[in-house]
C-alpha cells in the first residue's frame, strides 16, 4: 500500500525547481527553433559524402534532437520530484455522470 | 514492368502476412488482464505497457504505410518541400508531445480517460465540445485508415494482382486482406497491433538497411542519386514551371516549416496516438519514448531518400491500367532491384506496417464513438460489456467506409488525404492542449473556435485544384493572409481557431456565461503509475494500479 499524505493541497502542482525547469524549456525549444529556422539549412554546400547540407544537416538533428530530449528529460527528473497523490472521490454536479 | 505475377514475391508476401494473421489471432490470450469485459482491456490492452512495447507501437502508429509508399512518392514525384518535411516533422514532434503527452497520461490515467474527448468532457464540463472533439477524431481518422489501404494496394498492384477488369477481382485482394485484419482486430484489440508490431518493425528495419546499403550502389552512389534529383526537380514541366524542388528557396521556407510544425501538433491528437499514448503503463514511458523514438525519424529519412534514388535508377512507376502512378514508385523500385523473394519481404514490410495502424486508428476510432458518442448521447446506462461491444462493432464498420474513401478519391495524391485528416485534427488542439494547462478559454469559445478552423480549413483546401485534373483537395498547401506567404492551411486554421476562442473567451467572461464543471485539479495532471485512482460513481470502473 502506497503511503498516502493527506495535508497537500490538490489544488496546487508539487514545488518544481523553477531554475532547472527553464533549463529544460530550453533544451525542448532547441530542436524546434532549429528545424523550423529554414533558411539556416536550405542550402547544398558544404557536403558530407555526396549528401546535400539540406539533407545531412537534418539527419544531424535526429541525434541532436534525441540528445536534448534526454536533457530535458533527466532534468524534468531532478527538478520536480514525485508527490504521492492521495485518493479522491469525484463528488459535486457533472462528475457523476 | 512485368506484365505478369511475381511468384517467388507473392508467396513469401502471403507467408508473411498468414503468419501475422496467426499472431493477431493468438494476441488475445496475451498479457491477458482479469477485467476482460471493460474497455480498458480490448481498447487499451489493459494500460500495462512498458517501454519497449509502447515504442514498437507508436512507431508502428506513426511510420505507417504513409512512410514507405507516399513520402518517397512524393519525393520522386514533387522533392523536398512535399516530402522530406516529414524528417523535421518527425524530429520535432518528440520534444513538442514531450511537453504535454505525460499531462494527458497522468490526468487519464487518475481519471479513467480513454479517449481525449473523455478528457474534454472532465475538463470542461461540457458534452458539446466532447462531441465536437470526438466527431473530429473519426472524421479524421477515415483518411488516415485509407492511407494505410492506399499503401496495401500499391504492393499488390507491383506483385501483378488486382489487375483484372472486373471490378470484384481486381479488389478482392485487399478485401481478404482487410476482413482477416478486422477479424483478429475484432477478437484481440489493441494486443494484436501490438504484437504484430515487433514483426513489422523487424521487417522494415531490415529492408531499409538493404534497400539504403544495395541500391545507391547499383545506381552509382549517393552523389550520382542528388545529381540525378537536382536534373529531374529542376527541369521544366509542359507548364514552363520546375518540376519539383530540390532544395526549398526562399518562396517555400514557410511552405516547409508550417508543414513541419502543424503536422507534428496534428499528429498527437489522432485518437490511434492518444490510444497509443494512454495504453502504457506510466508517466515517464511516453517521455522516455519521446527520446528514443526519433530512432525511427531516422528511417524514415532514408525512406524519403529512396525516393530519389528512384529517380537515379529511372524506375517507371506504371500502373496495371497502363498510366503513370508515383505511389508505386518504392515497390516499383524493390522489384527491379531485388530478387524476386526478397522483393516479397520489402512487399511484406509494406503491407504489414499498413496493417498495424490500420488496427490501432479503428480501435481508437471505435473507442471514441463509444465513449463519446454512444454513452454520452444514446445510451448513458450502457454496461462495460456493452462499451466493448459496440466498440468492437464500430471498428469493423470504420474499416468499412475507410475502404469506400479509398475507392472513390483520388489515389494518386494518398499523401494528401492525410493532410486533409491533419487540418482538421488540429483544431481539437485548443481544446485538449491548451486545456492540460489552463482553464482560462470558455467552453463555449472553444468550440466555436473549433468551428471557425474546421470551416476555413476544409473552405480553403477544397479551393486547391489541381492544375492538371481539376480535382479539388489537391494539396495542404495556401497563402497566408497577413503574412502572404504559402504555408500549410492547418496551421493557419489553428491560428483562426485560437483568435476565435480567445475572443470569444474575453466576451463570455464578461458577459458573465458560466464555465463547465471541472472535475479535475492541478496534481492530477502529475499523477504517475501506483497513484490511487478517482472513484466514479459507475460501479466497479477501471481496474486500480500498475
Amino acid at each position: 500500500m502506497n503511503h498516502v499524505e493527506r495535508d497537500v493541497d490538490t489544488s496546487t502542482a508539487p514545488p518544481a525547481n523553477k531554475a532547472l525547469m527553464t533549463v529544460a524549456c530550453f533544451f525542448l525549444a532547441l530542436p524546434i527553433v532549429a528545424l523550423l529556422w529554414v533558411s539556416s539549412y536550405a542550402r547544398v554546400e558544404p557536403t558530407l559524402a555526396g549528401f546535400p547540407f539540406f539533407i545531412w544537416y537534418q539527419f544531424l538533428w535526429v541525434f541532436l534532437c534525441a540528445a536534448c530530449t534526454w536533457a530535458a528529460h533527466r532534468t524534468i527528473l531532478i527538478a520536480r520530484p514525485r508527490r504521492r497523490l492521495s485518493a479522491r472521490s469525484a463528488t459535486g454536479k457533472g462528475a457523476g455522470r | 514492368m512485368n506484365a505478369g505475377i511475381n511468384y517467388p514475391a507473392l508467396a513469401v508476401l502471403i507467408g508473411l502476412f498468414l503468419l501475422v494473421t496467426v499472431m493477431g489471432f493468438w494476441a488475445s490470450n496475451w498479457r491477458k488482464g482479469a477485467h476482460l469485459e471493460s474497455l480498458d482491456e480490448w481498447g487499451l490492452g489493459g494500460r500495462t505497457f512498458g517501454t519497449l512495447i509502447t515504442w514498437f507501437l507508436i512507431g508502428g502508429d506513426i511510420y505507417t504505410a504513409y512512410t514507405f509508399v507516399a513520402v518517397p512518392a512524393a519525393m520522386f514525384a514533387f522533392g523536398a518541400v512535399s516530402g522530406f518535411f516529414a524528417v523535421p516533422y518527425t524530429i520535432i514532434l518528440y520534444p513538442i508531445i514531450f511537453i504535454y503527452m505525460s499531462r494527458l497520461w497522468s490526468v487519464s490515467y487518475r481519471h479513467g480517460y480513454v479517449t481525449a474527448a473523455d478528457f474534454v468532457r472532465g475538463r470542461y464540463g461540457s458534452k458539446e465540445l466532447s462531441l465536437a472533439v470526438a466527431t473530429t477524431g473519426i472524421l479524421a481518422t477515415m483518411p488516415y485508415i485509407a492511407l494505410q489501404l492506399v499503401g496495401i494496394q500499391a504492393v499488390l498492384e507491383v506483385v501483378g494482382l488486382g489487375g483484372s477488369s472486373s471490378v470484384i477481382a481486381k479488389d478482392m485482394p485487399l478485401f481478404i486482406a482487410f476482413a482477416l485484419l478486422a477479424a483478429y482486430t475484432y477478437s484481440a484489440g489493441l494486443r494484436a497491433p501490438a504484437v504484430i508490431a515487433f514483426v513489422k518493425d523487424g521487417l522494415i528495419y531490415l529492408v531499409i538497411l538493404v534497400a539504403i546499403v544495395y541500391l545507391p550502389s547499383q545506381v552509382g552512389g549517393w552523389a550520382r542519386v542528388f545529381e540525378a534529383a537536382q536534373s529531374k526537380m529542376t527541369s521544366l514541366n509542359a507548364a514552363g514551371r520546375p518540376v519539383g524542388v530540390f532544395i526549398p528557396s526562399a518562396q517555400a521556407y514557410w511552405a516547409y516549416a508550417t508543414l513541419a510544425l502543424g503536422s507534428a501538433m496534428a499528429l498527437f491528437m489522432y485518437p490511434h496516438s492518444i490510444t497509443a499514448t494512454l495504453s502504457s503503463r506510466s508517466r515517464n514511458t511516453i517521455r522516455h519514448n519521446a527520446t528514443i523514438l526519433p530512432a525511427y525519424s531516422f528511417v524514415l529519412g532514408l525512406l524519403a531518400l529512396l525516393g530519389w534514388v528512384a529517380i537515379a535508377a529511372g524506375t517507371k512507376p506504371i500502373g496495371l491500367d497502363g498510366r503513370v502512378n508515383a505511389q508505386l514508385v518504392i515497390p516499383q523500385l524493390f522489384e527491379d532491384f531485388f530478387p524476386g523473394w526478397f522483393a516479397g519481404v520489402a512487399f511484406a514490410a509494406v503491407a504489414i506496417g499498413a496493417l498495424v495502424p490500420a488496427a490501432i486508428m479503428s480501435i481508437a476510432a471505435a473507442n471514441t464513438f463509444t465513449r463519446n458518442i454512444y454513452r454520452e448521447w444514446i445510451n448513458p446506462h450502457a454496461t462495460h460489456a456493452q462499451e466493448t461491444n459496440v466498440s468492437k462493432i464500430v471498428s469493423l464498420l470504420v474499416k468499412g467506409f475507410a475502404l469506400v474513401f479509398v475507392l472513390t478519391l483520388d489515389k494518386q495524391n494518398a499523401i494528401n488525404f492525410q493532410l486533409l485528416g491533419g487540418i482538421w485534427i488540429l483544431q481539437t488542439f485548443p481544446s485538449i492542449v491548451f486545456g492540460l494547462y489552463t482553464r482560462w478559454f470558455h467552453r463555449w469559445g472553444l468550440l466555436a473556435g473549433w468551428a471557425g478552423g474546421m470551416l476555413y480549413g476544409t473552405i480553403v483546401a477544397y479551393n486547391v485544384i489541381n492544375p492538371a485534373t481539376g480535382n479539388h483537395f489537391a494539396g495542404s498547401l495556401s497563402l497566408i493572409p497577413v503574412i502572404g506567404q504559402m504555408g500549410y492551411i492547418a496551421l493557419t486554421a489553428f491560428g483562426i481557431n485560437v483568435l476565435v476562442a480567445a475572443v470569444l473567451t474575453a466576451i463570455l467572461d464578461v458577459a458573465g456565461v458560466p464555465h463547465g464543471h471541472d472535475e479535475t485539479t492541478t496534481e492530477d495532471y502529475l499523477a504517475d503509475e501506483g497513484d490511487p485512482r478517482i472513484e466514479k460513481h459507475r460501479g466497479s470502473v477501471a481496474p486500480v494500479g500498475g
